[in-house]
């Protein structure tokens, strides 16, 4: 039965906490759609997509109202594109983007993920055609996110497209500067990038997901971070952990509910939930806020790799009991430009690119919505793309680079992108030059990690 | 169905009469009710069944909301799924 104490608990965490859902997602297989002449393909495309999401962000809508629940996105993710791309002739990729980028408008959801190659092994056919396009397809529309997988711990490092994507990177700043550089802020370069992630910008559609299924993504660092206000300073680490536990369960609990009701109401399986604590730039709503908490003075500083290392497996101990599937990212996010905390400690220079990359190694994702200096050379970014994909290759984890060169900006100054991406600082990165080691090319080999057969 | 009415706020006449008026008007019967200091504030829980309500939940949940505003309370009407969701095994 039900009692006071945890009905106010709950209003209490929705009302004041943020507590939220932060997507549902759709995934939708575009499989089914290939064909060579590229004007067919796009029409069974638009088709598609708008008859199986059509009642996706009403549906959305009414969950919100009929549980009292925020579900802040309504999203789709399709099969990553250049498959459906290597069907056609004429692999005009951007005509392709812009087709996806209608869908998504007509049913009126905030993004579509899966403008995405996946070459961690080698380039197969369409795949060189749509990395190239991206930053002209990034600029061309306004509800397209893609992403890349460069690596994995099965088959290693695609050093070639590790430098591809440098370029890439670079470009799409420099095609949307004008736009407040928003290009690479919808780009994600992956290791070891899962299929099934409900979040933007690397959310995918996998070749082995089913024809439609519906992915949730719940959040609430505010609810971490206020659980352990209130406990005070008393608890040690160990209680620390265990409250971060029974706070993830009842926040991954509601997002169970949610995905449930979701898929019962659209009539599509329900895939996963990722147990991911997502912040956003609002006040109360951060994960540095939740490291601050647990007794740092400012996020970036030494123990906070170990802060975030216990965080993001308490949070994963706690949601994993509360919903049928797991799946996605699951874990603690770090974007730096959508975390108030975050914004703050890297304004006053307690979080740093080479710390950020240290907690890479134990949270969720990698090094996420960071801006440097917009004359960084091309290879710089793709020697920080290969030692994040490293990191993940070697840790069997997805690890990630959203990094946005802000052209015709330097150390210190702001970019604001808006809305949930946020604003921050340009953060400075190494001003040495790995320009040869990019240059070889070729493939770092799957480390040992790999041979588990 | 069940759905869990919270008004929190200051106390005062007639809160309990406004909101079961609401209810009564919309042909949701009140199960339950039980008011307590909590977190100081002053927190009234009413479980009521919707199931033959004469108006749409979200509409009923709009309309609790606005006279709580009125009166300078917070009401909040929630389906009861996502408390048990969150606080039982």
């Amino acid at each position: 039965m039900l009692n006071a104490r945890d009905i106010l608990e709950t209003i209490t965490m929705i009302q004041d906490e943020n507590l939220d859902v932060r997507t549902i997602t759709m995934g939708i297989s575009l499989l089914d759609c290939c064909h060579s002449d590229i004007d067919v393909m796009c029409s069974k495309v638009y088709d598609k997509i708008t008859r199986y999401a059509k009642d996706l962000v009403k549906t959305g809508n009414e969950i919100e109202k009929d549980l009292g629940i925020p579900i802040i996105n309504k999203r789709i993710s399709i099969t990553p594109a250049a498959m459906i791309l290597a069907s056609c002739d004429n692999k005009d990729a951007v005509r392709f983007a812009v087709t996806l980028d209608r869908a998504a408008k007509e049913c009126g959801v905030n993004f579509l993920g899966g403008f995405s190659a996946l070459v961690q092994k080698g380039f197969g056919p369409g795949d060189r055609e749509l990395i190239e396009a991206i930053p002209e397809a990034l600029a061309s529309t306004e509800y397209l996110c893609s992403s890349v997988n460069i690596g994995s711990t099965k088959t290693g490092i695609n050093m070639d497209a590790v430098g591809m994507m440098g370029r890439v990177v670079k470009r799409s700043a420099e095609m949307t500067a004008d736009k407040g550089c928003i290009g690479p802020a919808k780009l994600v370069v992956f290791c070891n990038a899962p299929e099934d992630n409900p979040f933007m910008a690397g959310a995918f559609h996998g070749a082995g997901e089913p024809d439609c299924v519906i992915n949730v993504g719940v959040s609430g660092p505010g609810v971490v971070r206020a659980a352990l206000a209130k406990a005070g300073d008393s608890l040690d680490l160990t209680e620390v952990a265990d409250l971060i536990k029974r706070t993830a369960f009842k926040i991954t609990r509601m997002g169970q509910l949610v995905a449930s009701e979701a898929s019962k109401r659209l009539g599509v399986p329900f895939g996963i939930v990722d147990l991911s604590l997502a912040p956003t730039p609002a006040v109360g709503d951060s994960v540095a806020h939740i490291l601050e908490e647990m007794g740092l003075e400012a996020c970036g500083c030494h123990g906070t790799t170990a802060a975030l290392a216990l965080l993001n497996d308490a949070v994963k101990k706690g949601g994993v009991m509360a919903t049928s599937h797991v799946g996605g990212l699951s874990g603690a996010f770090i974007p730096v430009t959508e975390d108030a905390g975050m914004i703050d400690a890297a304004r006053c220079g307690a979080l740093t690119i080479t710390k950020l990359e240290a907690m890479t190694a134990v949270c969720s994702v990698g090094l996420d919505m960071i801006n440097i200096p917009g004359d960084t050379p091309a290879d710089v970014i793709s020697a920080i793309i290969a030692d994040e994909a490293a990191i993940g290759m070697v840790n069997s984890k997805t690890t990630a680079v959203r990094v946005i060169p802000a052209i015709g900006k330097k150390v210190g100054d702001e970019l604001s992108f808006g809305g949930l991406l946020g604003t921050g600082p340009v953060m400075p990165v190494s001003v040495y030059s790995p320009s040869k080691f990019i240059a070889r090319g070729g493939r770092i080999p799957a480390p040992m990690q790999s041979l588990k057969n | 169905m069940r759905a869990v009415i919270t008004v929190i706020g200051k106390d005062m006449v007639g809160i309990l009469a406004k909101v079961s008026a609401e209810c009564a008007a919309s042909n949701i019967n009140v199960l339950e009710v039980t008011q307590s200091i909590l977190q100081d504030m002053f927190a009234m829980i009413m479980m009521v069944d919707i199931s033959s309500a004469s108006v749409p939940f979200d509409q009923f949940a709009d309309k609790l909301e606005k006279i709580g505003r009125e009166m300078n309370l917070s009401i909040h009407t929630m389906h009861e799924d996502i408390f048990n969701a969150m606080h039982t095994i």
